[in-house]
């Protein structure tokens, strides 16, 4: 029976011959994921399971310190430590404190923990991310990831594939978020509900693994279980640089069945914006900018938008200049790895010069959690993937989601603004 | 057989995400009864003020996208409401919902009809809603058989524990 890639990934960890949509299977896992907040509910649910003291494999669990750390209070501190000494007991040879990991979403492709065709359940609604490596990852509650601890197991419908085609280059100071903010605005938060996404094209062909991120990262914008890219030879160059675990080429089958085809033009698309208060409220910039909306936070940084060669975009737009006085610029380096990286090529510095703050690696700005929370009726131009009443702060908050070009232009200026005006960048 | 659920409807619209149902800076809370007084404080901050022990919430589609945090059910059932209907749930927090035991119910006839205030009477066996403010009558979709024998175990704990035990 011809296949999806999503299907054949699920059909072989189910030790299946073949799989359709909406059929009930038991998956083997080859990894589960908890950040502290997730943890600290599935550890609560799995002690209370009878027969199940010990995880799974303790190589296959990969527990990372990131939404609330360093702790923000003694509350936070308290689920940090629960997460720490659930490590320490099971021997979890995975585990990320500060200071040795950051983002969750981030730190496990750079740790080589993620391969072609493995799949991946995580406490984390992001876990999606991995489709940019060809896995199949989706993101769980935490009574399911206990359950995925103990029984190195799930339990899953196989989602019917939606299948998305890009073609064109993308114009000038388009990126990978441009791209993604168009396909959730396109389908709609809910388009691809209960869906497999899978990404083709001569766009995304040219993407980088960070472009791929990027898309992959937000799939669940629309609702979707899972977004997959198929491997190339980037995808493969980048994972056996990592790690020398064997892993699976698969590919969709050219007879595969969509519930869906959709093709999405990239060659006239400008930059995006998603407005408040739904990540699917996604305009052009020439559109947005008809208004002068002015901002008082620029946000850099998450699972999306945390990488390198995103911070490299954006001190390349401040380098020698000041951002605009009246607003504040925060620089989220998504891991260790890219904080340290960006401090060895002087993209730290060129950045705090200009007038950013940069924190250490974490989840706390993107979620409302701390360290970039947003007050009554501030406004914030963000790299991240949600937009919601209140995600960032208070629900008298605005945040608007665009590319790390677009919101280190507006950084300058002090409003969001289109990053090919060159007069602009030159303010 | 689940007892019925009954209590007077608050009604909501559509796409009720995770941010507003429990906002991210409670997400380091465990306690049920402590989470539960923060439920839906994002979009409606009277909301545990106002309603009663038993109370339903009734929104329109893909109540829950955003997040997978579990918290988000948990806030709703500890804030005492009984059970949520919607014309569709989000993928993570259905199976969330289900897994710590909130009734959820899709009915998009019974979202139509029902108005803020209506006292509504739930039998979750057959999915039977009934409005005795209007003295009408909806029916929920059933579960899927799959996610029908989970709840008929007693959640995914049982079925966890019978899995454990076939490995021994």
């Amino acid at each position: 029976m011809p296949m999806t890639l999503t299907e054949k990934i699920l059909a072989r960890h189910a030790a299946l011959d073949a799989v359709e949509p909406g059929q009930i299977i038991n998956a083997k896992v080859d990894l589960v994921l908890a950040n502290e907040l997730s943890a600290a509910v599935a550890i609560g649910v799995m002690r209370q399971m009878k027969g199940a003291d010990r995880v799974f494999d303790r190589e296959k669990i990969a527990l990372v310190e990131d939404h609330f750390v360093p702790a923000k209070d003694a509350q936070s501190a308290k689920i940090a430590k629960l997460m720490k000494d659930f490590a320490i007991e099971q021997n979890i040879k995975h585990f990320f404190d500060v200071g040795r990991g950051g983002i969750e979403h981030v730190v496990l492709p750079e740790e080589g923990l993620v391969a072609p065709g493995e799949l991946i359940v995580g406490g984390d609604s992001h876990t999606c991310t991995y489709g940019a490596f060809g896995a199949f990852a989706t993101g769980m509650g935490s009574t399911d990831i206990a359950a995925a601890f103990v029984l190195g197991e799930v339990w899953l419908k196989v989602p019917a594939s939606i299948k998305l085609i890009y073609s064109g280059e993308p114009g000038e100071m388009v990126f990978a978020k441009d791209i993604m903010l168009k396909t959730v605005g396109t389908l709609g938060i809910d388009g691809a509900t209960y869906r497999a996404i899978e990404y083709h094209g001569t766009t995304v062909d040219e993407l980088s693994i960070t472009g791929r991120i990027t898309m992959a990262n937000m799939a669940i914008e629309a609702g979707a279980k899972n977004g997959i890219f198929h491997a190339d030879a980037k995808t493969i160059a980048y994972v056996e640089e990592r790690t020398d675990r064997d892993f699976i080429l698969e590919k969709a089958d050219p007879d595969a069945r969509y519930e869906r085809e959709i093709e999405i033009d990239i060659g006239s698309l400008e930059p995006q914006v998603a407005c408040p208060h739904t990540p699917d409220n996604v305009h052009s910039i020439s559109e947005v900018t008809r208004d002068e909306i002015l901002v008082d936070q620029v946000f850099i940084g998450s699972c999306t938008n945390g990488y390198i060669e995103d911070l490299r975009i954006v001190a390349k737009i401040l380098d020698g200049k000041k951002i605009d006085s009246r607003l504040r610029v925060i620089v989220n380096p998504g891991s260790q790895k890219v904080w340290m990286q960006a401090a060895e090529e002087g993209v730290l510095g060129k950045l705090a010069a200009a007038g950013c703050v940069v924190n250490t690696p974490g989840c706390g700005a993107c979620f409302g959690g701390h360290m970039g929370t947003l007050g009554d009726g501030e406004r914030c131009i963000s790299t991240t993937n949600r937009n919601y009443v209140g995600r960032m702060g208070s629900p008298k908050a605005e945040v608007y989601l665009a590319s790390p070009a677009t919101c280190a232009v507006s950084a300058l200026t002090g409003r969001i603004t289109d990053p090919r005006v060159e007069a602009a960048v030159t303010a | 057989m689940q007892a019925s659920l009954r209590g007077h409807a608050h009604k909501y619209g559509k796409n009720v995400d995770t941010d507003v149902i429990i906002p991210g800076k409670y997400c380091n809370i465990i306690d049920i009864a402590e989470l539960g007084k923060h439920a839906m404080e994002g979009l409606d901050p009277e909301y545990t003020s106002r309603m009663k022990p038993g109370d339903v919430i009734v929104a329109d589609s893909n109540f829950g996208c955003g997040s997978s945090r579990e918290v988000a059910p948990i806030a709703i059932k500890g804030s005492g409401t009984s059970a949520v209907i919607a014309k569709s749930f989000a993928r993570i927090f259905y199976r969330n919902a289900l897994n710590i035991g909130l009734p959820i119910f899709e009915s998009p006839e019974a979202v139509d009809a029902v108005e803020s205030g209506d006292e509504l009477e739930i039998e979750p066996a057959g999915g039977v809603i009934r409005n005795l403010t209007k003295n009408e009558t909806y029916t929920a979709a059933a579960f899927p058989p799959f996610m029908q024998s989970l709840i008929d175990a007693g959640g995914l704990q049982p079925y966890v524990e019978r899995r454990l035990a076939e490995k021994a």
